[in-house]
């Protein structure tokens, strides 16, 4: 039992990291479709830093700090320009995806993976109850999803975020910087979705091409499926973690096949989307750029 | 420069006709711009020579038959993947499904070719796999189409979503129902393969180039056609261009909404075709990953007209193939960075340029007030998710 709760967590880290930065994005009016490219650049840029410092705490600085990198030209092109955020968002994924294969080619003379790196843990596959909680990035998870809550609800920058998500003509009215707000929630999620791909690199001892395998799209229905609530998405976090952990243990027994498993978080987000009772409503100026 | 004046039309019509060429070309060269520039920064930090690299790169696919035959090919299934988000855009919706679509397309015509018996004259069997397609990727399509116009869903959130429940649902019907075993396709179909150009022009031997662009010709030509010369097109453009105005011009949205993104998901659903009928003969699970993000890309630099989109899919097939011809030199990944800035650079520049010209035309009649709603309308049609609250009263029972 407290080895399955501790799997769960395991595997609900990264979506906890993802998509506390899914959250802030979001609620400032920033579509947040790029939590998978964010996520793949801080996996890679974790590995660069811990591979040639020979500590994963400089891997966690230098993976936050490329997912901060990727953020900014975000921001400059959907707030500062005013792009298109979907086009863009898109485009930031598979932007991140051909960087970090070029760079793995240059920086590691490989098209699949990055050779082992220092990080956290018992290496590969080390499920092991108290190597996944001696893991300081477990925690940090929880953290951040935590100071997402606090920081949305509890204080004037939050205020703000939730202002440029909901009303930001409105905002400016008062003279919130609306645009700034958006250019720091944007910033602040690219660093959180990034330490999501950083567990993972981490956690793994190494940077496989694509490792990320559509996480930051989980976290992103976890977002939505919580009603861009921390608490809710929390819970929807460890919802789609548990059911990927049952999945893996119950494997052997081929009760149910793997890809139904797969398809529960995203089969749940379009009823949420499109459920008659309590469906999820989205911040009212998602993807509406601001002058 | 001369102010449009509007009580000569003549000259009227000069200048309309350059602002016009300009917004239509200029945005779709900076950005080809931008991209040649970080191509060169990355070609050097590999510590290669860009000229060595373009030529390399031109000289691999429009400088032989075989390189030329595989640009083709790839412009195949770009011309309907970018066909099917422009369309969905001129109506003001975005489909990020394009790549599910397009795998169920193909999947269903596999299904059929499997089904029919060896020896089904072509006549027959060819139109079979078409309606096939054009059904799986259509259903797959009208789904999010439906739950926009009924619900109000964003499209773009459950188009995403679908491609992963889409994608995980054939995977497992082929692994564990159809395929052959020890690989990931189905056995190959029986009829309705179309000939490859090899068996007309010998000189394209080896590459994948077939009918089906000739089929993505005509499909271009036929939405050019419906967008521009039907009543349902003018309803389409009309939604996408401003959903209030034609609820109050007698138009149903939700209806029109429905349509589109069912006619988005049949267009990417053919694109299947190229693979399974022209080149390899069966499914194969992952055959066209990349092609409906490829297309979003087509689609934006093809400013989303039929024949842009044409010419775009021509260009980003030249790139996807010149990375194969020059990863000797430079890693073929280059590449996809390179798809990623022009979309970039493109969704970028488009409402920049757009302002611009736009401030110059009104500057000389008077009106000092730029559109203030430029960046709304940056991609030839409503960007936004907020337009997913426009009430639709009659769609509702």
């Amino acid at each position: 039992m407290i080895a399955f709760l501790v799997q769960t967590l395991r595997i609900a880290t990264p979506y906890l990291f993802a998509a506390a930065g899914g959250i802030i994005s979001e609620r400032a009016g920033i579509i947040a479709l790029t939590l998978e490219g964010f996520m793949l650049t801080g996996a890679f840029c974790a590995a660069l830093g811990s591979y040639y410092s020979g500590s994963p705490w400089v891997g966690i600085l230098a993976g936050a700090a490329g997912g901060l990198v990727a953020a900014l030209l975000h921001a400059l092109a959907t707030i500062r320009y005013r792009a298109d955020q979907v086009v863009v968002g898109i485009a930031m994924n598979l932007l991140a995806v051909g960087v970090t294969r070029f760079f793995l080619r240059l920086a590691f003379d490989s098209s699949s993976n990055s050779p082992r790196i220092p990080g956290f843990g018992g290496g590969r596959g080390g499920s092991g109850v108290f190597s996944s909680l001696a893991n300081p990035l477990v925690w940090l998870g929880i953290l951040c999803m935590v100071a997402v809550g606090w920081l949305l609800y509890r204080t004037p920058f939050g205020l703000r975020v939730r202002a440029a998500g909901e009303k930001p003509e409105a905002a400016l009215s008062v003279g919130v910087p609306v645009r700034r707000v958006r250019w720091l929630a944007v910033a602040l999620s690219g660093a959180s979705a990034a330490l999501a791909g950083v567990y993972l690199a981490l956690d793994q001892h190494q940077f496989t091409d694509g490792m990320t395998a559509g996480r930051g799209f989980i976290a992103l229905a976890a977002v939505i499926f919580g009603k861009w609530d921390p608490k809710r998405v929390t819970i929807a976090c460890l919802l789609f973690a548990a059911a990927e952990t049952m999945q893996i243990r119950l494997q052997s027994l081929q009760l149910v096949p793997s890809q139904f498993v797969e398809m529960i978080p995203y089969v749940l987000t379009i009823v949420a989307l499109a459920g008659v009772v309590g469906r999820a409503v989205q911040p009212a100026a998602l993807g509406r750029a601001v002058d | 420069m001369t102010p449009p004046a509007i009580d000569r039309p003549a000259s009227d019509r000069t200048a309309r006709v350059r602002v016009a060429l300009e917004e239509s070309l200029l945005p779709p060269l900076v950005a080809l711009v931008i991209a040649a520039v970080v191509g060169d920064i990355l070609i050097v930090i590999f510590g290669q020579s860009p000229g060595d690299v373009y030529r390399q790169l031109l000289e691999g696919t429009w400088g032989n038959a075989y390189g030329f035959g595989q640009v083709i090919y790839k412009a195949t299934t770009l011309t309907f993947t970018g066909l099917a988000v422009a369309l969905g855009i001129r109506a003001g919706l975005f489909n990020i499904g394009a790549e599910s679509q397009l795998a169920s397309g193909g999947f269903l015509a596999a299904l059929i070719g499997l089904a029919m018996p060896p020896g089904t004259p072509g006549l027959l069997a060819v139109p079979a796999c078409l309606m096939a397609a054009a059904l799986g990727g259509g259903v797959v399509g009208a789904v999010p189409g439906v739950l926009k116009a009924r619900f109000g869903a964003s499209e773009v959130i459950v188009t995403i979503m679908l491609n992963f429940v889409v994608l995980a649902l054939l995977n497992y019907i082929v692994a564990t129902h159809i395929h052959v075993s020890e690989t990931l396709h189905t056995p190959e179909i029986h009829a309705g393969a179309l000939p490859r150009f090899t068996a007309v022009l010998p000189m394209f031997a080896g590459s994948a180039a077939n009918a089906t662009f000739l089929l993505a010709l005509a499909t271009a030509a036929a939405v050019w056609w419906y967008l521009f010369s039907t009543r349902p097109g003018y309803e389409l453009r009309a939604v996408g261009l401003q959903p209030d105005a034609a609820e109050y011009g007698g138009v149903c949205v939700g209806k029109v909404w429905a349509r589109a993104m069912l006619l988005s998901g049949v267009l990417a659903g053919l694109g299947g075709l190229n693979y399974v009928l022209g080149y390899k003969h069966y499914y194969e699970e992952g055959f066209g990953t990349g092609s409906g993000f490829l297309g979003i890309a087509v689609a934006l630099v093809g400013r989303n007209h039929p024949v842009g989109v044409v010419i775009a899919a021509l260009l980003f097939a030249t790139l996807s193939q010149g990375g194969l011809a020059v990863n000797a030199l430079v890693p073929k990944q280059m590449v996809d960075v390179l798809t990623a800035v022009v979309i970039i650079a493109v969704a970028t520049v488009v409402p920049e340029v757009r302002r611009a010209v736009a401030a110059s035309r009104t500057a000389g009649v008077g009106n000092p007030r730029a559109p203030a709603e430029g960046g709304r309308v940056a991609i030839d049609g409503p960007g936004g998710r907020s337009d997913s609250r426009v009430p639709i009263p009659d769609s509702r029972p």
